[in-house]
């Protein structure tokens, strides 16, 4: 019976009837300690949180209320949001300049076949995890810390913050780069630099504009809030109104921060279709 | 070919010819009123935001300063250090594990070809403006509504993990293979048994990747909350800045980057693996 | 003019290319490196601008040792070496004039070239050449917007503004359609007497080879096993480059060619470069 290879793979029931099991048992066996695991840390994470219950269930009446203070909104207030609100979309602004310049020698730096050598690919490559892995509040409490509070440390922040995000995608885009079009410019007998400026740069154009643009979007967002740990835009404004516990205010600035982070997706999905 | 026309020039009439580079805005005014609106944008943005040379050139001693003060790292409160890292860990953990299985329903809602259009144009509207707003400030509001401390950080997380998962699901059920769903509609299966048997199999995958690359980004984020006293190391770190025990600081960002760079690689190799 | 000494390289892999590759160039003269793929070709012809860096044996262009230049003196060499590619490696996001002065890159500062502003006599030039190539008018379009053909066009130009003392060509018609790949072989070759340039051209078409070539170098295996006129390349030789198979029909067919192409020169009122050359037709498509 076992040579009938009609019956070589599946499983049987002692009378020989073929029974249908969507895992073999060690498979099974596999996944039950993994969801176990799994379960296990969750129930670790749930028992650590040290959830003080009672507010917990009072939590929707303190929704309701505070939603209950933050109604109506100052419209009134609507005048005094401009200018940090514009505040906010420069600092967004410059410090996306500020990455744009500095990550593309990064970039060229962190790109396996464009860089130096392995000690500069090294250090682009810590530049890059530091700017990355540090948000852009902590940045903005080390750059309010050395200048100062105010925007000039927002758009310090913000652009060293960029940095990682932009440089990383760049440097992808110029390892994937046709090296044809590279080695034909080599031959013409070009110095690095012009093999770089003829036949890299416009190969990576696209990929900068398009990684930029999004990059801007994501800053508006971001400095939208580095201003409440003092880095300026419209975050000061939203930390004195909520000390203030000014709710109506802080209603309308976020409709305000609503709006403009909005507006600025959609002006960055339509610079990157019209330019790539 | 329009470029033939008008140019069958003899090698004579070429000689002097100039050639440059086609501008990318051919009209010159628009081309020259476009550079000279962002120079008075630039000039204008960076006195806006007060830019200040002086107070620049004065803040490099201080970052040396502060730099050298980082140097050596101070580990020594490592107790404290640990406490607010598994705190953070907890909650991305917590609210990673709620928040995705609150994202099915939110993303099968928000897929148009499985609902009706007043769900879908609901589940749409909190998907627009939980992704819309930064993290930090709902962390702000639920602070205020649950008073300090991780719960409100893990509900935080929890809702922008509904806002993430739930539009990147839901665009992958509306973009799935309409025949597999008609097969089991076919078979005579109610709403339910399609969601179960047509669309479940072919979106899992992608889902499971969505979670996990979602566990990822609150790690991250749950580094950060405590910044507004929503839990986690965010609040130590902040401290330490307030305190000037800028090595401390240190020591703490080299944690916080040893966690993101741990969360990013294991989310990219079971990422890999199950894709 | 160009001497090649015991050239080899082996590559890291532990792949040996070419193995004491000897070859001498005259003034003027076309000549075809014929062999199957992977017989080491490309290597031969790139290790000549040390696009590949030999690993031993010593090159000569004009008297000066190539293999014996530091980096930076390369770079000036390869200025005088223009190379043409099998696919055509244009910097597809530029125009075919920015394409065909990229040629002049060894010549400019870097802030010329960044602002394109490059000297007028490179202008001049380069609209000569892209008449010359069947593509007068073309300067302002995107290299990307061109056929292949019209590219390869581009990529001879950029080579010859170079004004170079040979050409390296490798593989040019091999990813084009028969009939374009043979008046683009014809216009390399003619532009290549008429400036009375040596060129080195790496083909695997032994058709085109004995038909556009003066002299022909077979190529097995990293060594050079044939050296000589394409009218002694026969079967024997051919078997011995790339190995038995039925090769009376290649040679019949590539006499047949060359006869007509010589006829037809012949029968043009100056000597061949008359009333419609063959590579002009299909230019400006």
């Amino acid at each position: 019976m076992t040579g009938d290879p009609s019956m070589a793979d599946g499983i049987y029931t002692p009378t020989g009837r073929r029974i249908w099991r969507r895992r073999s048992r060690p498979e099974t066996l596999r996944r039950f300690g993994l969801w176990l695991i799994g379960v296990m840390i969750v129930v670790w994470a749930i028992t650590g949180l040290n959830v003080h219950w009672p507010f917990v269930l009072d939590a929707p009446q303190q929704v309701a209320d505070l939603a209950g203070r933050m109604m109506p909104p100052a419209w009134s207030f609507t005048g005094e949001i401009v200018a940090p609100m514009i505040e906010t979309i420069n600092i967004a602004t410059l410090g996306t300049i500020l990455a744009c310049v500095l990550s593309i020698p990064v970039a060229l730096l962190a790109a396996q076949n464009t860089t130096l050598n392995r000690t500069t690919l090294w250090i682009a490559r810590v530049i890059v995890v530091t700017s990355r892995s540090i948000n852009e509040l902590v940045w903005a409490i080390i750059f309010a810390a050395i200048f100062g509070p105010g925007p000039l440390a927002g758009v310090i922040a913000i652009g060293i913050r960029s940095i990682g995000f932009t440089a990383k995608l760049i440097a992808e885009g110029i390892e994937e780069i046709d090296r044809g079009q590279v080695e034909a410019i080599a031959a013409t007998g070009a110095s690095r630099a012009k093999v770089i400026a003829y036949g890299i740069l416009p190969q990576i154009m696209p990929t900068i504009v398009g990684v930029v643009t999004f990059r801007w979007d994501i800053n508006i967002r971001q400095s939208s809030v580095i201003g409440l740990v003092g880095a300026g835009g419209i975050g000061i404004t939203l930390n004195s109104a909520m000390n203030l516990f000014n709710w109506p205010q802080v209603t309308i600035i976020l409709i305000a921060i609503f709006i403009v982070v909005m507006a600025s997706e959609w002006v960055s999905n339509l610079l990157r279709k019209q330019f790539t | 070919m329009s470029a033939t026309d008008g140019s069958q020039a003899a090698s004579a009439s070429t000689r002097g010819r100039s050639w440059r580079k086609p501008p990318m805005i051919a009209n010159p005014v628009l081309r020259y009123g476009l550079l000279v609106l962002l120079a008075a944008y630039l000039v204008y943005a960076v006195d806006d935001v007060n830019f200040d040379l002086a107070r620049f050139i004065a803040g490099i001693p201080k970052a040396i300063d502060m730099a050298q003060q980082m140097v050596p790292p101070d580990f020594s409160r490592w107790q404290l250090l640990l406490d607010g890292v598994l705190e953070s860990l907890q909650m991305a953990i917590f609210a990673t594990a709620i928040g995705v299985v609150i994202s099915i329903p939110i993303a099968v809602c928000a897929a148009r070809n499985m609902v009706p259009k007043p769900v879908y144009l609901a589940a749409r509207g909190y998907l627009g403006v939980v992704r819309t707003l930064p993290e930090v400030l709902i962390a702000i509001f639920l602070v205020k509504a649950f008073g300090f401390g991780a719960f409100a950080g893990m509900l935080t997380l929890t809702i922008a993990s509904t806002g993430f998962v739930g539009k990147l699901l839901a665009e992958d059920i509306e973009d799935l293979d309409p025949g597999q769903v008609e097969a089991i509609r076919a078979t005579g299966g109610n709403w339910l048994k399609v969601l179960l048997f047509g669309v479940a199999p072919q979106t899992l995958p992608r889902y499971i990747g969505l979670c996990i690359y979602r566990l990822d980004i609150n790690l991250r984020e749950s580094t950060i909350l405590g910044i507004v006293g929503a839990g986690g190391i965010g609040a130590t770190l902040y401290n330490s800045f307030g305190r000037y025990e800028y090595d401390f600081s240190f020591a703490i960002l080299l944690s916080i980057i040893a966690i993101v760079l741990v969360a990013e690689w294991a989310s990219g190799a079971i990422r890999a693996r199950i894709t | 003019m160009l001497q090649v000494d015991k050239l080899t390289k082996t590559y890291p892999t532990g792949q040996k290319a070419l193995d004491a590759c000897s070859l001498k160039v005259e003034k003027s003269q076309v000549v075809a490196v014929i062999g199957p793929s992977g017989a080491g070709k490309s290597s031969f012809i790139r290790c000549i601008n040390r696009l590949v860096e030999p690993t031993e044996g010593q090159i000569w262009l004009d008297g000066s040792e190539v293999t014996a230049l530091a980096p930076d003196q390369m770079a000036k060499m390869r200025r005088h070496m223009g190379m043409i590619f099998q696919e055509y490696n244009l910097v597809e996001r530029l125009t075919v004039m920015e394409n065909v002065l990229s040629g002049r890159l060894g010549f400019v500062s870097f802030w010329q070239a960044f602002l394109r502003k490059f000297p007028q006599a490179d202008i001049d030039r380069a609209f000569d050449l892209l008449e010359r190539v069947g593509l007068a008018g073309y300067e302002n379009n995107r290299a990307d917007a061109l056929s292949g053909g019209q590219r390869q066009r581009v990529g001879i130009a950029r080579a010859l503004i170079q004004e170079p003392k040979i050409l390296l060509v490798d593989e040019p018609t091999s990813s084009l359609d028969p009939k374009t790949a043979r008046t683009i072989m014809g216009l390399i070759a003619e532009l290549a007497r008429e400036r009375g340039l040596p060129a080195l051209i790496n083909i695997h078409d032994v058709g085109l080879a004995l038909m556009f070539a003066e002299r022909v170098v077979g190529l097995s295996e990293g060594r050079i096993v044939f050296d000589g006129a394409p009218d002694e390349v026969d079967e024997q030789i051919l078997t011995r480059i790339f190995g038995e198979a039925d090769w009376r029909q290649t040679i019949r067919h590539a006499a047949e060619d060359a006869e007509a192409l010589e006829r037809r020169r012949a029968a043009a009122p100056d000597g061949g470069d008359g009333a419609e050359p063959a590579w002009q037709s299909g230019a400006a498509r």
